[in-house]
């Protein structure tokens, strides 16, 4: 049956004008062409530097005082205030010790442990798909056109946890529409590192491997969907995700994929890793929504990490705060449904 | 013997028990030097849980390790187990009233109405709180047999515990599924020697018919 479809599939494509007919020559961007391009040189300096120090020093990331940690892998950035909220982000300790990155093993406190031995350089992510540009690029050269900001965005997680985290990015916007998506690209597909020997989590089948996350285009489109290479104004620790991973801060916290090896372009939704292993329970559009809950949780409130033991609980709100720039995203879609 | 078991045995169990909540509380408040890292009120929500569940295992126990060893040792902890599960099961849920849910009754309500998992943990609760009340030797004694009978209520409430936690799990079940084949073991025993036993009563009143 599925090879039928996929044949069916193939026919459709073969009769479509592709996109690429009807381009200009001269607007087909080369590899070489897109690797062109001068901001954030210095950051990407910093951003291989910092994986050599820390290995030379035998540093565990998590250990290493912000002082220390931000003399080796600091990088140059702005803030962007207009898209950052104003409440106090959690400590660095808590950010860095706090996970949840099955990869590294399914306790909060695992990632922090095992992660250290990730080697996030050298790198590479392969872009393909629904895209006019496509292949396997040196993070390097990933990085290299976008100047890096700080936004202090809040991280609601479907636990019913909170945080607030200071990320260092750009808007994936900026780098998809670098790899000329076609009018089939309807949503983009990420996927995490598989690699046992460095991952020890993967080693048990706990979740489908390798993770796999995805967007509708428009989301992806959306100048709030962030790629992070930092946190704190450093390199972005290998717990939280290192070397290059998505946030999306209306969503909870498992649409943000981690370690990124592969971004596809593609036509049909992609099947998703927590959707995929539990339906029920988890959507691919998986919205902050304090309306609708959980089957097994409510979601109307969540646990501020970090402060003191009590009151620590406060309500969750619509698209995690986000509900003015996102909610006309999913205008007339009836969101108890496509949870 | 039964001095050492009274006064050196039983006080020295007791603080091993008291381990767990002692480390919690200089956790919280930040003594020697034990933290609880990022989110100290699941840690002390969980190691109360995890705990609760222990105890019950333990007091479990007691039967299947008198029958192995010939000794009648092992039953003279199993009330304080049995005690301990029942104060680590309302630590449990004062944590989850007073810091988790920040005192909210009405959330409580609502959560044991709507979560199936907070229902049964419940409910296991409740169980517990007939036997705490009669676990004197004195009630043992009033009571007599139905004593034994209302206390094989515990092994309801430990299923009813095991289930619990294993449906708030998010994906890895290793944990529940290793209380839960340790508790198939200690009822499966139970319901072995049970077995048994008809099965020698019969034989006997078998051979008694034929004789007559």
């Amino acid at each position: 049956m599925r090879k039928d479809k996929s044949m069916r599939k193939t026919w459709l494509q073969s009769v479509k004008i592709r996109p690429s007919d009807i381009t200009p020559e001269h607007r087909f961007l080369s590899r070489r062409a897109l690797l062109a391009g001068g901001a954030g040189v210095a950051a990407l300096g910093a951003l291989s530097l910092t994986g050599l120090t820390r290995r030379a020093l035998g540093q565990p990331a998590a250990a290493a005082s912000e002082a220390a940690a931000g003399a080796a892998g600091a990088l140059t950035f702005t803030r962007n205030a207009a898209y950052s909220v104003s409440e106090p982000p959690n400590s660095y300790q808590d950010i860095t010790t706090y996970n949840n990155f099955y990869e590294f093993g399914t306790d909060k406190s695992d990632p922090a442990e095992y992660a250290q031995k990730l080697r996030t350089h050298p790198w590479t992510v392969s872009v393909g798909g629904e895209c006019e540009v496509t292949g396997r690029y040196a993070l390097e050269d990933i990085l290299k056109p976008h100047p890096l900001e700080e936004r202090i965005y809040r991280l609601r997680c479907v636990e019913a946890w909170s945080m607030v985290v200071p990320w260092v990015g750009f808007p994936l916007g900026d780098l998809l529409k670098r790899f000329k998506p076609t009018s089939k690209a309807k949503f983009v597909e990420f996927k995490t590192l598989y690699d046992p020997a460095q991952m020890p989590g993967q080693r048990r089948s706990v979740l489908p491997w390798p993770y796999v996350e995805g967007l509708r285009i428009d989301e992806a489109m959306h100048p709030l969907a962030l790629m992070v290479v930092g946190l704190y104004g450093k390199v972005l620790p290998n717990q939280d995700g290192a070397p290059l991973r998505l946030i999306v801060p209306w969503k909870y916290g498992f649409k943000g994929i981690k370690s990124i090896v592969s971004i596809r372009f593609t036509e049909r939704m992609p099947g998703t890793t927590w959707a995929g292993a539990a339906p029920s329970e988890y959507g691919f559009y998986a919205n902050v929504n304090p309306a609708v809950d959980h089957p097994r949780w409510s979601q109307a409130t969540e646990r501020h990490i970090g402060g003191s033991l009590f009151g620590q609980r406060r309500p969750t709100l619509p698209f995690n705060g986000y509900a003015d720039q996102v909610a006309a995203l999913y205008s007339g879609m009836d969101l108890k449904r496509y949870f | 013997m039964s001095w050492q078991i009274r006064y050196l045995g039983k006080p020295l169990v007791f603080a091993a028990c008291l381990y767990p909540v002692l480390h919690l509380l200089a956790g919280a408040f930040g003594l020697a030097g034990v933290s609880l890292g990022a989110d100290p009120v699941a840690v002390m929500l969980h190691t109360c849980g995890k705990w609760t569940l222990n105890f019950l295992m333990i007091t479990l126990c007691m039967t299947p390790l008198r029958d192995l060893t010939h000794s009648t040792l092992w039953l003279r902890f199993r009330r304080m187990f049995g005690l301990f599960a029942f104060f680590y099961v309302l630590l449990h849920l004062t944590v989850y009233l007073v810091l988790d849910q920040a005192g909210k009754l009405g959330a409580l309500w609502q959560d044991i109405l709507k979560r199936p998992y907070i229902t049964i943990g419940m409910l296991g609760l409740v169980l517990l709180v007939p036997l705490a009340f009669t676990s004197t030797a004195k009630s043992q004694r009033r009571l007599g047999r139905r004593w034994t009978r209302l206390h094989r209520l515990v092994y309801l409430v430990a299923v009813l515990g095991v289930w619990h936690f294993w449906w708030q799990v998010k994906k890895d079940i290793r944990e529940p599924l290793l209380y839960a084949c340790g508790l198939t073991l200690l009822l499966g025993y139970r319901l072995w020697k049970e077995r048994r036993s008809l099965v020698k009563v019969g034989a006997g009143r078998l051979a008694r018919t034929d004789g007559a």
